[in-house]
C-alpha cells in the first residue's frame, strides 16, 4: 500500500491528501446546507443595507468593507464549531487516531473554511459591482485580498475552535467575542486613512485590515499599506493563528 | 532500545492526571495473528490505555510498539497499521454508509481502484449492502457497530482495536461481529485487541488475556491457564426440587456456599469438587431430598477476574497472586 512508502516527498503527499480528504468531508457535513449558504449571502448584505441606507456616503464607497465583511464572516463563521461539534460527537478522536496528523487535520478544516468563503465572496462581489458604481479596477489585488484574506480568516476560525471544549456554544461566545470588534477597528466602514489616531494604532493588529485595504485598491480606492505589506501581513496572521492552534491541541493531548 | 517482540508492546506505559496514576507503568507484548483481551474493571485504566495505544492520548511516560513503530516518536507510521472500533459510536451521522467507509478508505489511502471493491465486499460481509445510501443517523446501535468495524477494516489493518464491540447488541448482531472477528483472524492473520465486560466471549475469542486492575496488569496468560490457576474457585452445582432447610454441608472446612435460584440452587466451592459432589448427594439422601441436577465446574474467567481485581495490587507493579 502507498501508505507504506516512508520517503519525506511520499509523506508530504499523504498528508496534503489526507487534508483534502479532511476539506471534502467538511464540506459535505458543514458547509454544503443551504442555511449556511443562506448566512453567508445575507449577512453581508443586511450590514451593508445598515450602513448604506439613510446615509449621506456613495454606495459604491462601502462595497470593499462590505466584500471585506462578507469574506470575513464566511470563512471564519464555520470553522470554529466544527472541532467541538466533532468532539461532541466522538468524530474527532476517529481523526486523531487516523494515519493523518494533527496539521493535515487542521489544514483540510482550512481550506475548506477558505474555499466556502471564496465561493460565497462572488455574490457580493456581483451584486457590488452592479448595483453601485463600484468597478474593479486592480484584478491583482481583489484576487490577492480575496485569496490571502479567506486564508487568514479561515486560520482565525481553526484556532478559535482549538479551544478544549465539546460545547460548541462556548466557541460560538468566544468567536463573536473575538470577531466583532475587528469589524469596528479594521477599516471596513470606514476607512483606515481617516480613522483616528487611535484607530490606525490598532488597525494593523487585525487581519481584516489588510484584507479590506487590498479590496479598496482593487476596487479603485486609495490603499493605506502597500500591497506587498497587507500580502506579508496577511502570510504572517495565518501562519500564526495555525502554529498557535496547533500547539493549543497538541497541549490538550498531553493533559487528555 | 529493545528489538520488538509483538504486534503490540507495551513498554512501561504510564499516564497521570496530576496525582492520580490512571495507568502505572503497563507493560505486556502481543503476538501477531493473535486475539488479546483486556479486562477490568470499570475505572481500572483499560480505555486510558487504548487510548494511548492508538493515539488519542499522549503517555505521561513509557511507550508502545505497534508493528515495531513507537506511539510517541513515529505515530503517523504506527497508526496507519491500525483499524480502531471505539466503544462509543462515532460515525458521522450526516454521511451515508458508503461516505463514511470511503472516508476511512481515502483517509488510509486505499487506492482508488480497490477501495470500491474492498467498501462493496465489506458490506456484503456485514450484511449493510442495501443500506449504503442510508445515513449514519438511521442506523441502529446494532449497525451502526457494524459499519464502524467495515470502517476500521477498510484500511487492510494489521492490528485492529475493538472496545467493547459487542456491549449493547442483540444476539444475531454479537454473533455475527465475533464470528467475522474469528474469521479475520484466522484466515488473515489480523491482530485483535479486544476491551470487553462479556466475560464469556472473551473466554471464547482470546488466545490470551491481560486483567489490569488499578492501573497495574495483574495477570496475563490464556483464559485456561488463568482458571486453573485459581484452584479455590473450583465448585460442585446442586440444584433440589425444593429448597432444603439447610445448606450443604462438606468435609473440606475451607469450602464456601453460594445459593441461587431463590434457594433451591447452592455452588460449594472448594479444592476437590469430586468428593465434595459425592458428600452432598449423601448429604441429600439422608435428608429425603431430591437431587434436580449436580456437577463439577472448573472456574471461570469471571471468577478469575473477580479473585484478581479483589485484591490490591502490589507496589511497584508486581502482579499479586498471578499465575506463574
Amino acid at each position: 500500500m502507498w501508505l507504506q512508502d516512508r520517503r519525506p516527498s511520499t509523506v508530504w503527499r499523504q498528508q496534503v491528501h489526507a487534508a483534502l480528504v479532511i476539506a471534502k468531508k467538511d464540506a459535505m457535513i458543514y458547509y454544503l446546507k443551504a442555511p449556511v449558504f443562506t448566512f453567508g449571502l445575507i449577512f453581508p448584505v443586511f450590514f451593508f443595507l445598515a450602513f448604506a441606507v439613510g446615509r449621506a456616503v456613495p454606495a459604491h464607497s462601502l462595497v470593499p468593507g462590505m466584500l471585506a465583511m462578507a469574506l470575513f464572516f464566511t470563512a471564519s463563521a464555520v470553522g470554529p464549531l466544527i472541532t467541538p461539534w466533532e468532539r461532541q460527537a466522538r468524530t474527532w478522536e476517529r481523526l486523531v487516531t487516523s494515519p493523518a496528523s494533527l496539521e493535515s487535520i487542521l489544514l483540510g478544516d482550512l481550506i475548506a473554511a477558505a474555499g466556502f468563503g471564496t465561493a460565497v465572496f462572488l455574490l457580493p462581489l456581483i451584486l457590488g459591482v452592479t448595483a453601485t458604481s463600484a468597478r474593479i479596477a486592480a484584478p491583482v489585488e481583489l484576487v490577492l485580498g480575496l485569496l490571502m484574506g479567506s486564508i487568514a480568516f479561515a486560520a482565525l476560525g481553526v484556532l478559535l475552535a482549538a479551544r478544549a471544549t465539546d460545547t460548541p456554544s462556548e466557541v460560538m461566545m468566544l468567536s463573536n467575542l473575538v470577531r466583532l470588534p475587528l469589524i469596528f477597528v479594521s477599516g471596513v466602514f470606514v476607512p483606515l486613512a481617516e480613522m483616528g489616531s487611535w484607530g490606525r494604532w490598532i488597525a494593523p493588529l487585525s487581519p481584516l485590515s489588510y484584507c479590506a485595504d487590498l479590496l479598496r485598491g482593487a476596487l479603485g480606492e486609495a490603499q493605506f499599506f502597500p500591497t506587498w505589506v497587507s500580502v506579508v501581513a496577511l502570510a504572517a496572521f495565518t501562519a500564526g493563528f495555525f502554529a498557535l492552534a496547533r500547539l493549543l491541541h497538541a497541549r490538550q493531548r498531553r493533559r487528555a | 532500545m529493545a528489538e520488538p517482540t509483538g504486534a503490540i508492546e507495551a513498554r512501561k506505559l504510564t499516564r497521570r492526571y496530576g496525582d492520580l496514576t490512571a495507568v502505572d507503568r503497563v507493560s505486556f507484548a502481543v503476538r501477531p495473528g493473535e486475539i488479546f483481551g483486556f479486562l477490568g474493571p470499570n475505572g481500572a485504566g483499560k480505555s486510558t490505555t487504548v487510548r494511548m495505544l492508538t493515539g488519542y492520548v499522549s503517555p505521561t511516560e513509557g511507550t508502545a510498539l505497534l508493528d515495531g513503530h513507537d506511539i510517541v516518536t513515529d505515530a503517523l507510521a504506527a497508526r496507519r497499521r491500525l483499524g480502531v472500533v471505539p466503544e462509543e459510536g462515532n460515525v458521522y451521522v450526516d454521511l451515508t454508509v458508503w461516505q463514511n467507509l470511503m472516508l476511512m478508505a481515502e483517509l488510509h489511502g486505499v487506492p482508488r481502484s480497490r477501495r470500491t471493491r474492498y467498501g462493496d465486499e465489506l458490506l456484503t460481509r456485514f450484511g449493510l449492502s442495501d443500506r449504503r445510501a442510508s445515513k449514519g443517523r438511521t442506523l441502529s446501535k446494532g449497525l451502526r457497530q457494524r459499519l464502524m468495524l467495515c470502517m476500521a477494516l477498510v484500511g487492510s489493518p494489521a492490528i485492529i482495536f475493538l472496545d467493547e464491540p459487542t456491549s449493547g447488541l442483540d444476539v444475531a448482531s454479537a454473533r455475527l461481529i465475533r464470528e467475522t472477528v474469528a474469521r479475520m483472524n484466522r484466515e488473515d492473520g489480523l491482530t485483535v485487541f479486544l476491551t470487553t465486560h462479556n466475560l464469556e466471549e472473551a473466554n471464547q475469542l482470546c488466545h490470551r488475556v491481560a486483567i489490569i486492575n488499578r492501573g497495574q496488569i495483574a495477570a496475563v496468560d490464556t483464559p485456561q491457564a488463568l482458571r486453573g490457576a485459581i484452584e479455590a474457585r473450583r465448585s460442585v452445582e446442586v440444584t433440589f426440587l425444593e429448597p432444603p432447610d439447610e445448606r450443604p454441608k462438606v468435609a473440606d472446612r475451607a469450602a464456601t456456599v453460594e445459593s441461587f435460584a431463590g434457594g433451591t440452587g447452592f455452588r460449594i466451592y472448594g479444592r476437590e469438587p469430586g468428593p465434595a459432589a459425592q458428600e452432598i448427594a449423601a448429604w441429600a439422601t439422608a435428608r429425603g431430598l431430591r437431587i434436580e441436577s449436580i456437577c463439577t465446574r472448573a472456574p471461570s474467567l469471571e471468577d478469575v477476574f473477580l479473585h484478581l481485581t479483589a485484591t490490591p495490587p502490589v507496589p511497584g507493579g508486581q502482579p499479586a497472586d498471578a499465575p506463574r
